[in-house]
């Protein structure tokens, strides 16, 4: 499967990933080469076969709907690159 | 025998017949890091002070009467696990600086047990490798040849216990990277089945194939810190509810009757030779013990590495979303809007290797190629633990390499991903099918160790420890150590 350069560049900026115009073109090709790779997977007929997402799992665990205790705010913000008061400060989300 | 070379149920013995004292033990450690750890650089940060501290504490409360069962020992616990006010970096810079005002379940159960810190391993960045040269501060170095790899991703905590530098170590494992480095570097290292160890606090790769594992100087160290690490979390709703059996108990050296299944499809070309006839031998070890070699067939073995570098990177492309340096860890100093943040804090921030899994992750996901690779993926996966759950209706428990070479040059695999992928082809199903297993060492190769893995059904540890431990105490692999 060999990947274009704008699929390359479209997938990371899904992955909100910012690409060097080197990492771009390794990636380009690593990426295929792992794909192909992949296509392995075409030669087993999965037509009748059910997905699974975890091998061995729990179903439906729930607790009751009970306030319970949580970090408080100086220890949750500790890390925070930027912060003003208790909340963490980004730039602006909306435009004008 | 120096104090740092004990087991840590050889040092829980002397500690409980007062022979020797916790600071004692402590100190012995620290000097051996100090000594080898500046060629093995296992430890990404350690304590030193804080950890003679504990000691400390740990013999008053032991003159006071307390005997919990980790009182006083010395552990190193790797980098992808949350500890509480200490800095957790997971390998990356990324999250440099970053310091849990939380602390993951399984640690809070050895500090609860009476472990003393010694320090956070060394780590694939995001336990993405299996090298540890992925770590994004430096690269750890197998004690048994310093250039060599230790494996990945949980290469420093398996160096730090091959190398004495602690008497057991937490790592976790979600395509090998507690068995693989375990086999690399001679020491035993278990993946738990897939909700047998809570993962809260395991900062999250892979979340339907992560587990947290033990690595020690042998199978029974390996049961000690299973048992207390395991059980169910309210925190972690994937664990399962199920009482944590006495691992301890189970470790009879008594094979004898018993079905070991060895699958054909796991001896391939390209196998290093030395490492083929190890665990030939190692049947034969089972045999003269009174176990019944059985041959299976899991038709499916090969396609674990294609659904295992789609299923994981597509997993990991959710979970590392996270990191846009908003809450924690690094942040794009200079800005121009919200979106400039997150994408130069990430291309900052992560190293080639989990770039590459994430752009490999979101492709998998992404409209128009969700149903060719990632549901396809899925769909093997089935195929996969099919192949296990037949296996074991012939056998009790199935005998594997764990590697197809021993350790590797550093630099040698880390200019084609593939090349470092395929390392992995016999750990990588059982993360898939999420079923235990355990590596013990069992031979050398020039000098480097060969490792032998115990697969079994879910939630059967006991089997799997009962069957290492009968191999480990009719010879002597563990008894070994490295020449540094």
């Amino acid at each position: 499967m060999k990947l274009s350069r704008e699929q390359v560049l479209h997938i990371a900026e899904l992955a909100k990933l910012g690409l060097t115009e080197e990492e771009t073109e390794r990636f380009t090709e690593q990426l295929s080469a792992i794909l192909d790779y992949a296509e392995m997977l075409n030669r087993l007929d999965t037509s009748a076969i059910p997905p699974t997402a975890q091998a061995i799992s729990q179903r439906n665990v729930t607790r009751p709907d009970e306030v319970r205790g949580s970090l408080p705010p100086e220890e949750i913000l500790a890390n925070a690159p930027r912060r003003e008061g208790n909340y963490f400060q980004v730039e602006a989300i909306l435009e004008e | 025998m120096e104090l740092y070379e004990l087991t840590i149920h050889e040092a829980q013995r002397l500690l409980r017949a007062r022979e020797v004292s916790s600071v004692e033990i402590t100190r012995a450690v620290l000097r051996r890091m100090e000594v080898v750890d500046g060629r093995v650089r296992a430890y990404l940060r350690t304590m030193p002070d804080a950890a003679l501290g504990c000691a400390e504490v740990a013999d008053c409360k032991r003159a006071q009467g307390d005997d919990a069962p980790l009182l006083g020992i010395p552990l190193a616990i790797k980098d992808i696990l949350c500890t509480k006010g200490v800095e957790t970096t997971c390998g990356s810079r990324i999250l440099k600086g970053f310091i849990p005002p939380f602390e993951a379940t399984a640690v809070a159960k050895l500090r609860a047990a009476g472990m003393i810190l010694l320090g956070k391993t060394n780590t694939d960045e995001f336990a993405m490798g299996s090298s540890t040269e992925n770590s994004g501060y430096f690269t750890t170095h197998n004690p048994w040849d310093l250039s060599r790899v230790p494996g990945g991703s949980s290469g420093g905590s398996a160096a730090a216990v091959a190398a004495d530098e602690c008497l057991g170590a937490l790592g976790s494992d979600t395509g090998g990277s507690v068995r693989q480095p375990a086999a690399f570097c001679g020491v035993a290292g278990l993946k738990p089945t897939y909700g047998r160890v809570s993962r809260y606090g395991l900062v999250a790769f892979a979340s339907s194939l992560d587990q947290v594992g033990p690595l020690g100087k042998d199978v029974t160290d390996c049961a000690l810190l299973l048992g207390i690490i395991a059980g169910h979390d309210p925190q972690d709703s994937t664990t399962a509810d199920l009482p944590v059996p006495d691992y301890l108990a189970a470790l009879r050296p008594d094979v004898a009757g018993m079905r070991l299944g060895v699958p054909k499809e796991y001896f391939v070309e390209g196998m290093q030779p030395e490492v083929e006839q190890a665990v030939h031998a190692a049947l034969d070890v089972y045999r003269g013990l009174g176990a019944e070699i059985v041959e299976v067939s899991m038709p499916h073995t090969e396609y674990a590495l294609p659904v295992y570098y789609l299923l994981a990177p597509a997993e990991a492309s959710a979970n590392l979303a996270r990191y846009d340096g908003v809450r924690y860890g690094y942040s794009q100093p200079d800005p121009r809007d919200i979106w400039d943040t997150y994408r130069r804090t990430r291309q900052d921030g992560f190293g080639p290797e989990v770039k590459r899994r994430i752009m490999l992750g979101t492709y998998a996901l992404s409209a128009g190629y969700y149903d060719a690779y990632y549901l396809k993926a899925q769909k093997v996966r089935t195929l996969i633990k099919q192949d296990f759950d037949r296996a074991y209706e012939r056998c009790q428990a199935l005998i594997v390499p764990t590697a197809p070479t021993t350790a590797f040059r550093i630099g040698e695999k880390s200019d084609d991903p593939l090349q470092m992928y395929l390392s992995d082809i016999f750990t990588l199903s059982l993360n898939l099918a999420g079923v235990c297993g355990i590596s013990i060492p069992c031979g050398f190769a020039d000098g480097l160790p060969i490792g032998l893995q115990v697969l079994g059904n879910a939630y059967d540890e006991a089997t799997i420890l009962r069957v290492a431990y009968a191999y480990e105490q009719a010879t002597d692999w563990h008894l070994r150590k490295p020449p540094i």
